[in-house]
């Protein structure tokens, strides 16, 4: 029997209040729909305020020779060509368009001398292409997006009576279950927070917009909220979850004192010059510039150093190497005995810049360190290493609409969706991505509702969703829900974290079903009533079909690329390039299949150098120069 | 390097509660939200707290500590001596759900009734040109991360429930003058209205909000005080002071 069941009705729900839900909900409410926006804590809280360094946008104010292209080509080349085409050309098209709107919705970007909006400079990006406000532009993002919300919903208090009456946040409300009829979406139900109390709401389409799963891992920049529960919506609900294998690893996550562990350390500190040294006092990043980036960075510190003053006659340093590279380094040098005590390396930026450069340009990083750590950063050198900070793969889209592939009525967009960064995100397109395609689902959801109407749900779909929320109520003497969990990441740190291997992937494999088994067991102690170890019961079970399809996927991938290095086989492999690994969920555990990437068509063939492709693409693939 | 920390805490809910003592593990380095966190894990496994980021970017942790309001995730157990009880309670000013956790949706009722920004309808998408220094002001306040520390501290709310429904409170006062200073900004009258709806006047201007404020945001100097001083310009300047009497004459 469910608790208080509260039964409502919408034309769209979307669940996450994040960059890309309310930017879905936005474009959800302006084609004239109802729609509720679901949070798992309170509005304006969502990860997306932890976004420090920008958002990647051609927008050439600070350097007029950039363009969609240019930008095109960075995130293939950052995805290491395992992008989906579609998605990075839509993304580098649509980002300019996408920051300007902001602007017009009260967003305060900082400026250029012309008075435009200003642009930094950020890794694997050619040109200075992210607009920010200091390091805050995560907040300044969602800030302005939740205040876009507020002003629809007084422009409908104004037209119909009511401010809630078309768009509702819904906060602190878990999602369990995406409910289907007929093969189709039909709502979704869960339990507020605070009481337990369950909640059905009818709605013909449903935009999943959830995030991240770095939860799933003992050190991450995420918050308690990263726990994959739309990967695991998804899945239950029939969709399916691409390159589940690619975590990004963020190379400079805080170290020390250990209550900070993970918490990130904005790229924008490395951009602004900061260098990484080792306990030699060693600049170590020259000795990590991968062969395909040769000719694009610096190989001296004096040529890295001119850099920051004449960027049309230096290369860039290799500190801006994408992340992957940047964390497989500092991971190389401190497992040679090379880091500092607490198993990091050094980044400093006090040496290059004043006192006052740094707290004007890196704010939100001095107060972070002096009040969280107590280092003075304009002083003396953070200690940073890698963390868990994003996951590239997740719910397989159609790139136009974000409609998830194989189960009509589901959309996904932000983190939670695969493709667009193919095997590893350069920083600043994140924030891009939550605003290109949090729009795309809100058009693509307004689209199918309008041509497929409403699908109501029955009490047996109903009762059945109801059951699997009192179930860990009824286990008596099971295990603890935070227990397991502690568990679950440690297994997933030390055998599917930033290095791995064949034989953990398949030990982790073992531990993860055993886990699994664990925790359909797992009992809840206390009531409903604003009762975490109830909450994490649920969050549990995302995390460990998330665990699962990473693992599943990382074992059958034989070659190292982006997010997923294999210390067994440590080489890029041109053929692996053309695949593509499906997770599905057939009820009791999660299967993968390799599908062909989708080839990239002539005309954007064309935009690379042929011998910059020669070294991600097959012969075959080159003679072909590209799909028509 | 692990000692034992003698905490208090509130547990209860909207009908009953009190304050429970725990002794608990702490290591160097750690918040008091580490310390919540590990009696929930250990001991109390239903124990209510708001918290997201734990780095001072999300501000649901509010709460108050030793009767102060703070974010448990930015004060260090440190910075308390060593034999001291560290007292946790929920926020006063807002209703009791449970435990450390509290109603703050008086704060949302808040945003909805302050009008949205209005961007000048002749400025298409990238056409917009502000200089440094002017967005500057605007964005003191925008750095803003709603724990609602400054509308818990506020004691116009805090000791008078019957306030609410008149007073804004120090969030929503910057959130005017963030527009209000806002280079594009189109609508008239954002301090007119700050003081006849949104109840600037109650404001005596204490700074209890500027000092509990995470964000180091100047909400008396920079925000609530400028406003006023406006306010009290616009309502006796002598020049629209006397086309104000004109214009009674004429209707007259």
């Amino acid at each position: 029997m469910a608790q208080n069941l509260q039964k409502l009705k919408y034309d769209v729900v979307i669940v996450g209040a994040g960059g890309a839900g309310l930017r879905a909900a936005v474009e959800a409410r302006e084609s004239g729909l109802s729609v509720a926006i679901v949070c798992k804590s309170l509005f304006g809280k969502a990860h997306t305020v932890m976004a420090e360094g920008g958002a990647a946008a051609s927008m050439g104010n600070a350097n007029s020779n950039d363009n969609w292209m240019v930008h095109f080509r960075d995130t293939m080349r950052g995805g290491k060509f395992l992008n989906h085409y579609r998605m990075a050309e839509l993304h580098a098209k649509e980002s300019p368009d996408r920051i300007w709107e902001l602007e017009m919705w009260g967003a305060l970007f900082d400026r250029t001398s012309e008075g435009k909006i200003s642009q930094r400079n950020f890794g694997g990006h050619e040109y200075p292409r992210l607009a920010h406000v200091g390091d805050r532009t995560g907040l300044e993002l969602i800030r302005t997006m939740q205040q876009k919300i507020v002003a629809l919903q007084q422009k409908d208090a104004r037209e119909f009576g009511d401010a809630e009456s078309k768009l509702k946040v819904f906060a602190e409300l878990t999602i369990t279950e995406v409910l289907k009829e007929n093969g189709k979406v039909a709502g979704v139900y869960g339990y507020w927070r605070e009481n337990g109390d369950e909640v059905l709401i009818e709605a013909p389409a449903v935009v999943i917009a959830t995030g991240g799963v770095g939860k799933t891992f003992k050190i991450t920049s995420n918050s308690w909220e990263g726990t994959g529960d739309g990967h695991a919506l998804a899945l239950k609900a029939g969709a399916s979850l691409k390159d589940m294998e690619f975590l990004q690893f963020h190379p400079t996550g805080m170290v020390w004192p250990p209550s900070v562990r993970g918490i990130l350390v904005t790229e924008s500190v490395r951009g602004e010059g900061g260098v990484l040294t080792n306990n030699k006092g060693e600049r170590f990043m020259f000795n990590y510039i991968p062969e395909v980036f040769k000719d694009k960075y610096a190989t001296t510190e004096e040529e890295a150093d001119r850099w920051y003053t004449d960027q049309d006659n230096n290369r860039r340093p290799p500190e801006l190497l994408p992340r992957d590279e940047v964390a497989r380094a500092i991971n190389a040098e401190v497992k040679a005995g090379r880091g500092t005590e607490h198993g990091g390396v050094f980044l400093d930026v006090s040496k290059r810049l004043s006192a006052e450069v740094i707290k004007k340009r890196l704010p939100s990083m001095w107060h972070q360190f002096y009040e969280l750590a107590g280092v003075d950063i304009t002083k003396e050198p953070m200690e940073v290493g890698p963390t868990c900070h994003y996951v590239m793969g997740g719910v397989d889209v159609e790139p136009d609409t974000a409609a998830a592939i194989g189960v009509p009525g589901l959309f996904a967009a932000g983190e939670v969706a695969g493709g667009m960064h193919g095997s590893n995100r350069l920083g600043g397109n994140s924030l891009s991505d939550l605003l290109v395609f949090g729009r795309r689902a809100g058009m693509g959801a307004a689209e199918y509702v309008k041509s497929n109407g409403a699908n109501p749900v029955s009490d047996a779909t109903v009762q059945a969703a109801a059951g699997r929320i009192q179930a860990p109520f009824t286990h008596e003497g099971g295990e603890n829900a935070y227990s397991l969990h502690q568990e679950l990441q440690e297994v997933a740190h030390n055998l599917v974290g930033i290095i791995r291997t064949g034989s953990e992937l398949k030990e982790a494999i073992e531990k993860i079903a055993d886990i699994r088994k664990r925790s359909l067991k797992v009992s809840v102690a206390g009531d409903r009533k604003f009762n975490p170890g109830f909450h994490l019961a649920f969050d549990l079970d995302n995390m460990l079909l998330v665990a699962e399809s990473t693992a599943k996927s990382a074992i059958l991938r034989e070659e190292s690329r982006g997010g997923h290095t294999r210390d067994d086989f440590p080489g890029m492999s041109n053929t692996w390039r053309q695949v593509n690994h499906i997770a599905s969920y057939n009820g009791s555990e999660v299967v993968v299949t390799p599908k062909p990437l989708p080839p990239l068509p002539k005309e954007l063939f064309d935009l690379f150098d042929v011998h910059e492709l020669e070294k991600y693409m097959t012969p075959e693939e080159i003679a072909k120069g590209g799909a028509n | 390097m692990t000692r034992k920390l003698n905490l208090r805490i509130w547990r209860g809910d909207s009908t009953d509660g009190g304050l429970k003592d725990v002794v608990v593990d702490v290591n160097e380095g750690e918040v008091v939200l580490d310390v919540i966190h590990r009696v929930q894990a250990t001991q109390m496994g239903d124990l209510a707290v708001r918290w997201n980021c734990k780095a001072g970017k999300c501000g649901s942790c509010s709460m108050e500590i030793n009767g102060k309001p703070r974010l448990a995730c930015m004060t260090q157990v440190a910075s308390f001596d060593e034999d001291e009880t560290i007292t946790v309670t929920p926020l006063r000013a807002f209703p009791i759900i449970k435990d450390l956790v509290t109603d703050v949706s008086f704060n949302y009722k808040k945003a909805m009734e302050i009008p949205a920004y209005e961007h000048p309808a002749e400025l298409g998408p990238g056409e917009a040109r502000m200089e440094q220094i002017d967005v500057e002001r605007s964005q003191e306040f925008r750095k803003c991360i709603e724990c609602f520390l400054c509308q818990n501290t506020c004691h116009v709310i805090r000791d008078h429930e019957e306030n609410k429904k008149s007073f804004a409170g120090p969030r929503f006062f910057i959130r005017i003058a963030e527009l209000d200073m806002h280079p594009l900004d189109r609508l008239k009258n954002r301090k007119r209205t700050a003081q006849e709806e949104h109840g600037l006047g109650m404001c005596n201007i204490t700074k209890c909000c500027t000092e509990v404020c995470p964000e180091h945001i100047r909400i008396t100097d920079n925000a609530i005080i400028p406003m006023k001083e406006r306010v009290v310009d616009i309502k006796y300047d002598p020049a629209r002071m006397f086309s104000g009497l004109l214009r009674r004459e004429k209707r007259d």
